[in-house]
């Protein structure tokens, strides 16, 4: 009895997001660096060493003209749950320093740069690339610093930066919700950056666990699937899609393979 | 004591195993570890009080409000405006990174006065009264000569208040030239007086529309207003609303929509033409909107009935005649259907026949001023300020013939072409003194070269740009204005809705610099220059004017942000909606419908160069700032070099490959560009995205790429002086 009631208070924070919806046009991704004071550098066409929390893949059917397809794939962490959703992310089982860890209460994986020092295991372990290094210290131009946000500790060289699906803005709810005497928040309370500044509104965030939150429904929908589930990383994030192609392509099958 | 060798060494080795086993290395490891990330420069972003501002954001004609999250009193981040009727919370790319502009680099801090020569960026500052009293002394001159009408202002839109100042301001001094960057809104405007009687724009009902037919326009990649477009698409999906997509390139809207109709560059118009064939020879069509027995539609309808039948359409477009029948049925026989053109983000004009085909499609099924339909709006008309006086000379100027011909003659249809003023002022039309507002007109009017040879036939350029961009660069004097993150203004939000909104931008942090409001600075230059311009603006400051002009609204527009009342929202012509005149009063159609031909040697270039328009790089007078410029694919930019889209045929066919260097030459220009492969656009085409290639800005983005309007002309539309220009011939050769 008591194991249940604690169970039912373990919140799953996920997404959805709907590739039917998503036109590529990029809001979530700046978004996301507005929010969490990510750098810059003045060339990002590198992209094995441009941070970007969260990116967007372009995907292409691979037919030539005039068959060819493509569809937008944005992709932050996934906020993996390991198998048995018992915290044994990728990355998580692979940090000797502790300096990322899977959080029971939310399932997020947390990120914490003043343990980082930088060995990059995480980072090889990470079979979705979520995860980026700080190859020099961030430079801002003269005055652009002013923008910065306090809530995001902005990171120096040498430490790894992932998407922490906007874990301060959790905070900042928690902390309102406890300051007005209730001990839980509601779904729009937490939203993260991406999400509320998505156009298309083809992101939608919540609670997996949770019956009144949206994801609850959406994830359970046929077209929905992850990436690379085949590994077991049990990954929170899902996608929707009605195209065929675009769903085999979140997994690495083989040509003549079937599902 | 001696050292022998062996001594030497087990010392040496004795040493190296006691510190490997001591804790000192590991722990001057760890130190360095913790030191080499504590440098002192890492910023530590202050705590503060959070505040929420709300405004509206004018970095494109879209109109979003947003939301504004305050630090004490640095702004920390921008986002969409919850319950706005535009964008309801979510914000575009460029929105959000709108701190990067407040408090970027590329900020003109002062007003400044050339120095040395144009464009080689040496610059006194000087005061503000200096500034503008020396602009008023220009002024005076080029009055006492009499040659009012020569000066002209090119601003980046002629909506609400801060354009309408300026316009005024020209007006009454004696010159007719107020100008605005081209865009598919001139061509709307043509359509609608000549085929309504009226001008006005045409604005779509898109959320409640049933299927949407697109020639080429970016419906998801900003076209009209971007975040609204987005927003609609969306309800579409979820509707199960079925969208068509008429495009020669695998665009993001394309991929996005139910079909996709590869279609021979240029030849939109016979498509639309050949879908009004089938849909007047299978008697589809209603009468709700053409006088089926006037003397225009009999005409149009025995054009298309005889020149384009689904076999000569297929012929010209390279689509499939049972393609093009069955379209036409599909689109006939849905509710509440909507044809849409202009391409990409409707930065380009386009030929008046191509918008001429596509509205009759829209009136053939009589789905016009209704819900889900296409309306004819007119301007807000919120702006009623009191007749002015002026004096003779500036009466007899404004009298005289536009610089672009706009409003007479045979371009008596149009309100601005600003398309034809470099030419027109190359071939001699003097211009003595250009205001520049919110636009860049060196940077993205087409032809770069053209651009750059008028302006340096104009003595003195004046721009009020908040940024050194190319024009500033170009300008003799810089009056910087506030961003729009400093300044109140209205904003009105009319770029293809259906019923516009009108919202207020607002200062969220006090001036960061030396700037003053243009608004302000206009009505300054109009005291010192005396009356009667003077007295035509009777207000002590742009504030007083704003306020007064929205009268006893401006409480609820300060209180909500925005407004969606009648008085500022257009009168959308739903009481007579009006007959269409599908000829558009031309006696022979066949000038009007006539393919956009390239007279250059196709020999030479046998391949055709296709400008195209991405999200996530900015083309408009904003340039792209960091954030943007790092969402772009490095399948577009990779360094400082721009990649451009070929099929791998095309690729084949002039012995290229992925990834290799190749020069791209058009009858304007050439340019050294890189291969991708692209399996999403036709064979025979290149295509290059626009808004590339700056040569001013920061690093950021100064240098990276090409500007695609340096390798591209115009071509003038001869039945209404639009730029038709769809692309241009070109060659790509291995380098």
């Amino acid at each position: 009895m008591k194991e249940e009631q604690s169970k039912e208070k373990v919140k799953k924070f996920g997404m959805v997001i709907d590739l039917d919806k998503c036109t590529g046009c990029g809001a979530c991704m700046v978004a996301c660096m507005a929010e969490n004071n990510v750098p810059f550098k003045e060339d990002e066409s590198k992209k094995l060493d441009s941070i970007t929390w969260l990116r967007v893949y372009k995907l292409t059917n691979g037919k030539p003209f005039p068959d060819a397809d493509i569809c937008y794939l944005p992709r932050p962490c996934q906020h993996c749950g390991g198998k048995g959703d018992h915290g044994h992310s990728p990355c998580v089982s692979v940090c000797p320093a502790t300096a990322t860890d899977y959080n029971k209460e939310t399932g997020i994986v947390s990120q914490i740069y003043t343990r980082c020092f930088g060995c990059r295991y995480c980072m090889a372990a990470c079979p979705y690339h979520a995860r980026y290094f700080n190859w020099w210290d961030p430079v801002w131009p003269d005055g652009m610093e002013k923008y910065l946000s306090p809530n995001v500790s902005v990171r120096m060289r040498g430490v790894v930066e992932k998407c922490s699906f906007c874990f301060h803005r959790y905070q900042l709810a928690m902390d309102k919700a406890y300051y007005e005497g209730r001990r839980e928040i509601e779904e729009n309370e937490y939203q993260t950056a991406c999400t509320q500044s998505c156009p298309a509104n083809a992101i939608t965030f919540g609670d997996l666990n949770n019956s009144g939150h949206a994801v609850y429904e959406l994830k359970k929908d046929k077209n929905a699937f992850r990436l690379l589930e085949r590994l077991q990383t049990n990954p929170k994030v899902y996608y929707l899609s009605s195209r065929e192609w675009v769903r085999r392509a979140g997994d690495n099958y083989l040509k003549d393979e079937k599902k | 004591m001696k050292i022998d060798r062996r001594c030497f060494l087990s010392l040496g080795i004795g040493g190296a195993a006691g510190l490997a086993l001591s804790p000192i290395p590991w722990k001057l490891a760890d130190d360095s570890a913790i030191w080499s990330q504590m440098w002192p420069w890492t910023p530590v972003p202050a705590d503060g009080e959070v505040t929420y501002v709300k405004s509206a954001c004018t970095l494109c004609p879209g109109g979003c409000g947003i939301s504004v999250r305050k630090i004490d009193n640095r702004a920390v981040k921008i986002e969409g405006m919850e319950g706005h009727p535009v964008n309801d919370g979510g914000l575009c790319l460029l929105g959000l990174s709108g701190l990067q502009l407040l408090y970027g680099p590329t900020r003109v801090k002062t007003p400044l006065k050339r120095a040395g020569e144009r464009g080689e960026g040496k610059w006194v500052k000087i005061t503000w009264e200096e500034a503008i009293s020396e602009v008023a002394k220009k002024l005076g001159d080029i009055k006492e000569k009499g040659e009012t009408n020569s000066v002209a202002c090119i601003s980046g839109s002629d909506k609400g208040t801060v354009p309408a100042l300026f316009k005024r301001f020209l007006s009454v001094f004696g010159s007719p030239n107020f100008m605005r960057m081209p865009s598919i809104q001139d061509s709307y405007e043509i359509a609608n007086n000549i085929s309504l009687g009226f001008i006005a724009q045409t604005g779509f009902d898109l959320e409640h529309a049933g299927f949407i037919l697109s020639f080429g326009t970016g419906l998801i990649e900003g076209w009209g207003s971007p975040v609204r477009m987005i927003r609609a698409n969306s309800s579409w999906r979820k509707a199960g609303i079925k969208v068509v997509q008429v495009e020669p390139r695998l665009s993001n809207s394309a991929a996005k929509s139910d079909k996709w109709i590869p279609v021979n560059p240029g030849t939109e118009y016979a498509l639309a033409l050949g879908l009004a064939h089938v849909i007047i020879r299978k008697s589809l069509y209603r009468n709700d909107f053409i006088h089926a027995g006037a003397s225009g539609f009999i005409r149009f309808r025995d054009l298309v009935l005889s020149n384009y039948s689904p076999d000569s359409v297929e012929k010209i477009t390279g689509i499939k005649k049972e393609t093009i029948e069955a379209l036409a049925v599909d689109f006939a026989r849905s509710e509440r259907p909507v044809a849409i053109c202009g391409r990409g983000q409707g930065k380009s004009q386009g030929s008046l026949g191509e918008l001429m085909a596509v509205q009759a499609l829209n009136v053939l099924v009589g789905n016009i001023n209704k819900e889900g339909g296409v309306f004819a709006v007119h301007d807000p008309a919120y702006i009623a300020w009191p007749a002015y006086q002026s004096d003779a000379v500036g009466a007899a100027g404004i009298k005289k013939e536009r610089i672009d011909g706009a409003g007479s003659g045979k371009y008596g249809f149009a309100k601005s072409l600003t398309n034809r003023f470099a030419g027109a002022v190359n071939s001699g039309s003097p211009v003595s003194l250009l205001f520049v507002l919110e636009s860049n007109p060196v940077y993205s009017l087409p032809d770069t070269k053209d651009v750059k040879d008028a302006f340096k036939k104009i003595p003195f350029i004046v721009s009020f740009s908040s940024f050194m961009d190319e024009t500033a660069l170009n300008s003799d004097i810089i009056l910087p204005n506030h961003v729009y993150l400093e300044r109140y203004e209205d904003v009105p939000a009319t770029a293809g809705l259906s019923k516009p909104v009108v919202s207020l931008a607002r200062p969220v942090v006090s001036p960061q610099f030396n700037t003053k409001h243009a608004g302000d600075v206009i009505l300054l230059i109009a005291k010192e220059v005396g009356s009667p311009v003077a007295d035509a603006f009777p207000w002590n400051d742009y504030q007083e004017c704003l306020e007064g002009t929205a009268g006893d609204k401006w409480k609820i527009l300060n209180k909500e942000g925005f407004s969606s009342d009648p008085v500022f929202t257009a009168q959308v012509v739903n009481t007579s909606p009006g007959r269409f005149d599908l000829s558009g009063g031309i006696d022979d159609l066949s000038t009007l419908f006539t393919p956009v031909n390239s007279e250059e040697d196709s020999k030479a270039y046998p391949l055709f160069l296709l400008p195209y328009d991405s999200f996530r790089i900015a083309n408009g007078y904003i340039g792209t700032p960091p954030f943007v410029i790092k969402t772009v694919e490095d399948t577009v930019l990779k360094g400082k070099d721009i990649l451009v889209e070929i099929n791998p045929a095309t690729a084949r066919a002039n012995g290229l490959s992925a990834g290799s260097y190749a020069t791209l030459k058009t009858p304007k220009g050439s340019a050294r560009v890189k291969v991708h492969l692209f399996e999403g656009i036709m064979p025979g085409l290149v295509a290059m995205p626009r808004g590339l290639g700056h040569t001013a800005y920061d690093n950021y983005l100064a240098g990276k790429g090409i500007n695609v309007n340096e390798l591209i002309g115009t071509v003038e539309d001869p039945a209404s002086g639009l730029d038709a220009a769809w692309g241009i011939r070109a060659n790509l050769i291995k380098a």
